[in-house]
C-alpha cells in the first residue's frame, strides 16, 4: 500500500510539474509573437549564455549564423561600455544597416535578438 | 427326457458399456475444445490493447521530454523575457515610426565617382565594311556580350554578308579588336538574344526575315536551328527576338517580330529547323481605338518596330509600331487576324489589346520596368523618353532626351528609378526619376565621335557595366559609378508613387 501512494503520489508531483512547464512554454510562445506580430519584424531569436540558440523564428543555416556573429558583438559591445567606466553597463545594442534593423536586448543569461526591417 | 427349445435372452451388456464410455470420451473431447479457443481469444485481445497503449504513451513521454529539457537548459527564461520584451516592443514601434535615418548614406566603399570606358569591341572586318552595331546581348552568365552587325540605313534590299561577333569579357588576354567567336551570315544581322539560361545558345534574327539559332559552342558549323526560306518566315526585316518559356518546365521558344507586322513563335524542331508554333499579326482595322482617336498611318498592316515582354505577366507584350503606334498585346488571344494569309502553317491571330496614345514617328525601343508591373518606356524619333502606365493610355511622364532620334531606353537593372537612354548624337544620357528633374543625371559618351549609339544593355549580372553599341561598329562597355547602381533608401516605394501618383 505505501508503494503504491508513493508512486500515485509521485505521479501527482509529475502532473502538476508539466502543468507549470505547459503554462511557462505557452508564456514564452505568446510573448515571441506579440515581438513578432510588431511592424517589419523579420525574426526574433533567444540566445542562451554559451551562445547556442534555444527560440528561433528564423530558419536554421540563418539562425546560427546571425547567433555566432551577434553573440561575439554584444559581449564585444558589453566589454567596451563596462571598460570605459566599471559602474555602467550595456542594456540594449541595436544595429541599423541597409536592409535590417538587429536589436539585441541582453542579460546575465540570455540574448534576445529582433531583426527589423529598416525601410517602410 | 423331453428336449425343448431353450431360447435364452440376451443380455444387453453392450449397449450400456458403449454408452457409458461414449459419455466419457465426448465430455472428454468438448472440454478440449472449448478450452483451446478461448486461450487463443484471449491472447489476440491482449496483444491489441498493447498496440494502442503504445501511441499515448510515446506523446506522453515526448511533451515531458521537451519541457523539461528547455526547463533545464533555460531557468529563467520567462522572467528574462518579460522583463526586456516592453523595451524591445517599445524600440520595434519608435522603430517603424523614425525618420532619423531618412537620407543618411554611409561611405564604406571606395565609391565609383567617375564612369570608365572599361572596353572598346571592335572587329576588323565589319569596320572595313563600315557595319553598323545592330544589336546586343549578354549572356545569363554576364560574361559574355554578343553583338551583331549590319547595315540599317539603306532601305534596300541587300545580300550583304554580316557577323555575329562575341566577347568574354573575363578571359584573361582579351582582345578588344579580335572577337572569341565570329559567327557569319547570309544578310545583316538586325538583333541578336542570347539564350536565358544555356550560356552559349544565341538568336538573331536577319535581313531577309530569317530567323537562326546559333550555339557558340559549336567551331565546326555553330547553326543550331533555322527557319530557312519556308512560306512561314518573315518576309521583312526581323527587328527583333526573344526568348519565351514555353508551357514545360526550362524549355523556351523563340519569338520573332519583323516589319511585315507578323509575331511569330518558334520552337526548335528536328534536323535544324525552327518549327512555327504560332502566330500573331497586327492590321490596322483590329487595333483598339486610342482615346485621342489618332489613327494608324500606313496601309493595312503595322510594321513593328519594337517589342517588350513583361517581366510581370507573361501574358502580356508590347509592340511599337513604325507608325508611331505603342499597343499592349496578349499571347492568349483568340481573334483571328484580318490578314490575307500567306501560306503560314498557322491560323494568325490579333493579339492587340490596348493602344497607347500614339506617336509621331517609329517607335524605337519599349522597356519595361523591371520593378513595376505596370511601368514602361518608349522612345523614338521624338527624341523624348515617355514614361508610360498600362493602366492609362496618356504618357504619365514625357522626359527630353535628345534633339536627335532616341534609339534605344533600358532601365537600370539595380536602380528602380534609373534608366538609360541612347541617342542618335552619339551620347546615352541616364535619368533619375527621383530627381524630379527633367534634365539627366548623367551624360556618358560626348567624346566617341558623335555616331549614333543603336543599341543599349546593362549587364543583368554585373549592374555596372552597361554595353552600347553605335554606328562605326564599335561596342563600349562603360562601367558606371556607385551612384547609378547602388539602390538609394526607399527607390521602389518612390517609384510606386509615380505609378499612382500620377495616374489619379
Amino acid at each position: 500500500t505505501l508503494y503504491i501512494f508513493s508512486k500515485l503520489f509521485g505521479t501527482v508531483v509529475k502532473i502538476s510539474k508539466a502543468r507549470e512547464w505547459i503554462a511557462r512554454e505557452t508564456e514564452v510562445e505568446e510573448t515571441l509573437k506579440r515581438i513578432e506580430s510588431r511592424k517589419g519584424v523579420i525574426g526574433t531569436i533567444v540566445v542562451n549564455a554559451e551562445g547556442i540558440p534555444i527560440r528561433t523564428t528564423l530558419d536554421n543555416s540563418t539562425t546560427v549564423q546571425y547567433v555566432g556573429l551577434l553573440h561575439h558583438l554584444a559581449m564585444k559591445a558589453r566589454n567596451t561600455v563596462r571598460e570605459l567606466d566599471p559602474q555602467n553597463d550595456l542594456t540594449f545594442l541595436r544595429v541599423r544597416s541597409r536592409k535590417h534593423e538587429i536589436m539585441v536586448a541582453p542579460d546575465k543569461d540570455y540574448l534576445l535578438i529582433v531583426i527589423q526591417s529598416s525601410g517602410d | 427326457m423331453m428336449f425343448t427349445d431353450e431360447t435364452s435372452e440376451s443380455v444387453a451388456v453392450e449397449s450400456q458399456w458403449r454408452r457409458s464410455h461414449e459419455l466419457k470420451q465426448e465430455s472428454k473431447s468438448c472440454q478440449t475444445a472449448t478450452l483451446k479457443s478461448a486461450e487463443v481469444g484471449a491472447q489476440a485481445v491482449y496483444r491489441s490493447e498493447s498496440a494502442t497503449q503504445t501511441d499515448p504513451h510515446s506523446q506522453l513521454s515526448q511533451d515531458p521530454h521537451l519541457t523539461r529539457h528547455s526547463e533545464l537548459e533555460s531557468p529563467g527564461l520567462v522572467d528574462f523575457l518579460n522583463r526586456v520584451t516592453d523595451v524591445v516592443i517599445r524600440e520595434l514601434a519608435k522603430n517603424s515610426r523614425s525618420h532619423a535615418f531618412d537620407g543618411f548614406e554611409v561611405n564604406w566603399e571606395d565609391q565609383n565617382r567617375t564612369v570608365l570606358c572599361i572596353h572598346c569591341l571592335q572587329y576588323c572586318e565589319a569596320q572595313q565594311r563600315k557595319l553598323h552595331v545592330t544589336s546586343l546581348s549578354w549572356n545569363c552568365t554576364g560574361s559574355v556580350i554578343a553583338c551583331a552587325f549590319g547595315h540599317t540605313d539603306d532601305g534596300d534590299w541587300t545580300t550583304e554578308k554580316s557577323f555575329v561577333c562575341t566577347w568574354n569579357l573575363n578571359r584573361r588576354g582579351l582582345d578588344p579588336k579580335r572577337p572569341d567567336v565570329v559567327i557569319d551570315a547570309a544578310t545583316s544581322v538586325m538583333c541578336v538574344s542570347f539564350h536565358p539560361s544555356r550560356p552559349s545558345l544565341i538568336a538573331g534574327g536577319l535581313y531577309n526575315g530569317e530567323v537562326v539559332v546559333w550555339d557558340t559552342s559549336q567551331t565546326q558549323d555553330p547553326v543550331l536551328a533555322q527557319t530557312g526560306m519556308s512560306p512561314d518566315t518573315h518576309r521583312d526585316p526581323v527587328c527583333q527576338v526573344y526568348w519565351v518559356p514555353t508551357g514545360r518546365r526550362g524549355e523556351f521558344a523563340v519569338l520573332s517580330a519583323g516589319s511585315g507586322g507578323r509575331l511569330l513563335l518558334w520552337t526548335i524542331g528536328e534536323d535544324s529547323k525552327l518549327v512555327l508554333s504560332s502566330g500573331y499579326a497586327l492590321s490596322s482595322q483590329q487595333l483598339p481605338q486610342s482615346s485621342t482617336g489618332a489613327k494608324a498611318r500606313g496601309g493595312s498592316t503595322v510594321g513593328i518596330s519594337s517589342l517588350d515582354l513583361s517581366p510581370w505577366d507573361r501574358d502580356v507584350f508590347l509592340v511599337g509600331s513604325e507608325g508611331g503606334l505603342v499597343l499592349k498585346c496578349s499571347f492568349s488571344a483568340t481573334e483571328v487576324a484580318a490578314v490575307t494569309p500567306d501560306g503560314e502553317s498557322v491560323t494568325l491571330r490579333a493579339p492587340a489589346q490596348v493602344s497607347y496614345s500614339p506617336r509621331c514617328g517609329p517607335v524605337h525601343d519599349l522597356h519595361c520596368s523591371p520593378f513595376h508591373r505596370n511601368l514602361f518606356l518608349s522612345v523614338g524619333t521624338d527624341g523624348f523618353a515617355h514614361l508610360h502606365s498600362l493602366l492609362q493610355p496618356q504618357p504619365l511622364m514625357s522626359l527630353r532626351v535628345s534633339d536627335s532620334y532616341v534609339f534605344a531606353v533600358r532601365w537600370s537593372p539595380t536602380r528602380p528609378l534609373l534608366f538609360a537612354a541612347a541617342t542618335g548624337e552619339g551620347t546615352v544620357q541616364i535619368f533619375d526619376l527621383g530627381l524630379m528633374s527633367l534634365r539627366p543625371l548623367a551624360t556618358i559618351g560626348q567624346d566617341s565621335g558623335g555616331q549614333p549609339i543603336y543599341c543599349l544593355e546593362f549587364n543583368p549580372r554585373l549592374p555596372q557595366l552597361l554595353a552600347a553599341g553605335n554606328n562605326n561598329g564599335t561596342v563600349n562597355i562603360w562601367q558606371l559609378s556607385t551612384e547609378l547602381t547602388e539602390q538609394g533608401l526607399r527607390e521602389a516605394a518612390q517609384l510606386e508613387q509615380i505609378a499612382n501618383g500620377v495616374a489619379e
